[in-house]
């Protein structure tokens, strides 16, 4: 279960885990995802974000050679998506779907078993025996799946997708339906594979989750909306603010901030706050506070205004809407 | 082929027949109700009535039970998977189609015929212990004997890849049974008609339907792995 033969995929240093362009995918009339692009490096945490029907699961069984693309192409593993691949393909990856899928009256070893072989790890009993303790269920081996809770069962299918030390993995909602503390666990696991090297596609709801585990996210809402490192994402779409509240309000607030570094404009927030928008909130916000203090303000706050993954998903969603509707 | 791909899925399916009741039920109240009418039969003729028995090949009525113990069980194997979620996960797996059908028929082909076959040599044992000399004598006849152990797995072979068929395009496991069940009523019906000499039982008959039988078995398999289209069974779009 080491990074090792995830590691041995990459040619280079900038070794491509996934390269996907236009991929689409259509069932009929119904369009589940459209005109698709996007690159993933090894030993990556990429996250797929997207409402309800946005094309994330479908987008994973693709690229997972489970179901055929309409159009595009793509590269999954270091080998070109195409049905004659399928096999080849399947062998360097691994996807956990949302539910476990667990056949419930064998035990964990024997799913894992069945699995193995079907993968055709080489000495498959140390290699369940090292994926069960991997998700810290070495206890539950001889356990069937059907008495298990469903967090178990979902880190047994976690032990799964870790039999065949895949290359790329697949995750589709792993915390769907898991209480925190379960869901905590699923995290834990993601960040040790993470820490081995394994690249991840991680599907989710959980925004926090994503912005928690993932190097990159991308939003997809039938087409890729975005790509980028969270913080990246933030600071294109909201600017940098300094919030300043003081106990009475600024004789000439023009002149307190007109030396400001980096400022770019202010505006008022009520009769005692200020909203500065700046392009370097660090250079700014001690400039601020000399500015205030030189003129004798009684300062009650000072703060950067913090804009989460939340924010940055909902405007990107938001903005599609407005964009599509007219 | 990958046979340990193979041996996987059968060994898999082997172990969830073990521990599902239902499936154990099935196999074996299908061979009790195909035993009961030849027991009843072989116990309360005469020893004086055997002369009809003569010109009866009943035994051959009791390969209904590989017809249609391994047609519940076929029935079963793709659509129950589905249903399960269990499905997903293993076409995820590097296996092939024909990999999985394979391992499935091969885990109803065994289990159906050593039923088959212990229903089969339970009849017989029965017969020459309890029923009398006359009557065991003219039930049991060595043609009968070669042809219940030749057709035995050839009409399993038949049955199961019928079953499958069906089984990848049903969205319910009982509808899927039931339709197999039907799918199956011809062959039934056509051993039948042979156990009680409306169609003469000879060589030629029976190599005909020994041909007969093998390449609708092969074109079942080509059949069942065309039927078996992943991203309907995983999209469920039709």
């Amino acid at each position: 279960m080491s990074g090792e033969s995830a590691a041995g995929a990459q040619t280079g240093s900038h070794a491509l885990a996934l390269s996907v362009h236009g991929l689409s995918k259509h069932f009929g009339e119904r369009i589940a995802f459209e005109d698709v692009s996007f690159e993933i490096e090894y030993g990556e945490v990429f996250g797929l974000l997207g409402p309800n029907g946005a094309g994330k699961t479908t987008t994973v069984r693709t690229l997972g050679t489970l179901i055929a693309p309409t159009s595009g192409s793509a590269e999954v593993a270091g080998i070109p998506l195409k049905a004659e691949n399928g096999v080849e393909i399947r062998r360097r990856i691994a996807i956990m779907p949302e539910s476990p899928g667990l056949y419930l009256r064998l035990s964990v070893a024997e799913n894992l078993r069945c699995f193995a072989d079907l993968y055709e790890v080489p000495d498959p009993e140390d290699r369940i025996d090292r994926a069960l303790h991997a998700v810290k269920l070495a206890d539950r081996a001889d356990d069937a799946c059907g008495t298990l809770s469903k967090g178990l069962r979902q880190r047994v299918a976690l032990a799964r997708a870790l039999l065949s030390d895949p290359k790329v993995l697949f995750l589709d909602e792993p915390t769907s339906g898991l209480d925190p503390a379960a869901a905590r666990d699923v995290h834990d696991l993601i960040d040790e594979m993470r820490q081995r090297g394994v690249t991840i596609i991680l599907t989710t709801h959980r925004l926090w989750e994503a912005e928690r585990l993932c190097d990159r996210v991308g939003i997809l809402s039938t087409t890729l909306r975005t790509v980028g490192r969270p913080d990246e994402l933030r600071d294109r779409l909201f600017a940098k603010t300094l919030t300043v509240k003081t106990l009475a309000p600024l004789a000439d607030p023009d002149h307190v901030f007109a030396g400001i570094p980096t400022l770019d404009s202010w505006r008022p927030d009520g009769e005692t706050g200020y909203v500065l928008a700046v392009s370097n909130t660090q250079a700014a916000a001690p400039a601020v506070t000399r500015a205030l203090v030189a003129v004798g303000a009684d300062v009650l706050s000072l703060a950067e205004s913090v804009h989460t993954l939340e924010d940055v998903y909902l405007e990107t969603i938001d903005h599609n809407q407005e964009m599509d509707n007219q | 082929m990958n046979w340990r791909r193979v041996r996987a899925i059968f060994r898999k399916e082997l172990r969830e027949y073990r521990h599902n009741g239902n499936i154990i039920y099935a196999m074996a109240i299908l061979p009790l109700i195909f035993l009961l009418q030849p027991l009843i039969e072989a116990f309360t003729i005469p020893s004086n009535g055997s002369a009809s028995l003569r010109r009866e090949n009943s035994l051959l009525y009791m390969l209904a039970i590989p017809v249609l113990v391994p047609a519940a069980l076929a029935a079963y194997s793709v659509v129950g998977e589905r249903i399960q979620g269990t499905l997903e996960p293993v076409l995820s797996t590097p296996i092939r189609s024909e990999e999985l059908l394979f391992g499935k028929a091969l885990a109803a082909f065994v289990p159906s015929v050593v039923v088959a076959y212990g229903i089969f040599g339970l009849f017989i044992a029965a017969v020459e212990l309890f029923a009398h000399q006359g009557v065991a004598t003219a039930l049991i006849r060595g043609p009968d004997l070669l042809a219940q152990l030749i057709f035995t797995p050839l009409l399993a072979t038949l049955s199961i890849w019928v079953g499958i068929a069906v089984s990848t395009r049903a969205s319910d496991p009982r509808i899927a049974a039931q339709l197999s069940l039907l799918a199956s009523l011809p062959t039934v019906a056509v051993t039948s008609l042979i156990a009680f000499n409306v169609i003469p039982a000879t060589l030629h008959v029976a190599l005909g339907l020994g041909i007969v039988l093998l390449v609708l078995s092969r074109l079942g398999w080509r059949f069942a792995t065309a039927l078996f289209n992943r991203e309907r069974l995983i999209t469920q779009v039709r």
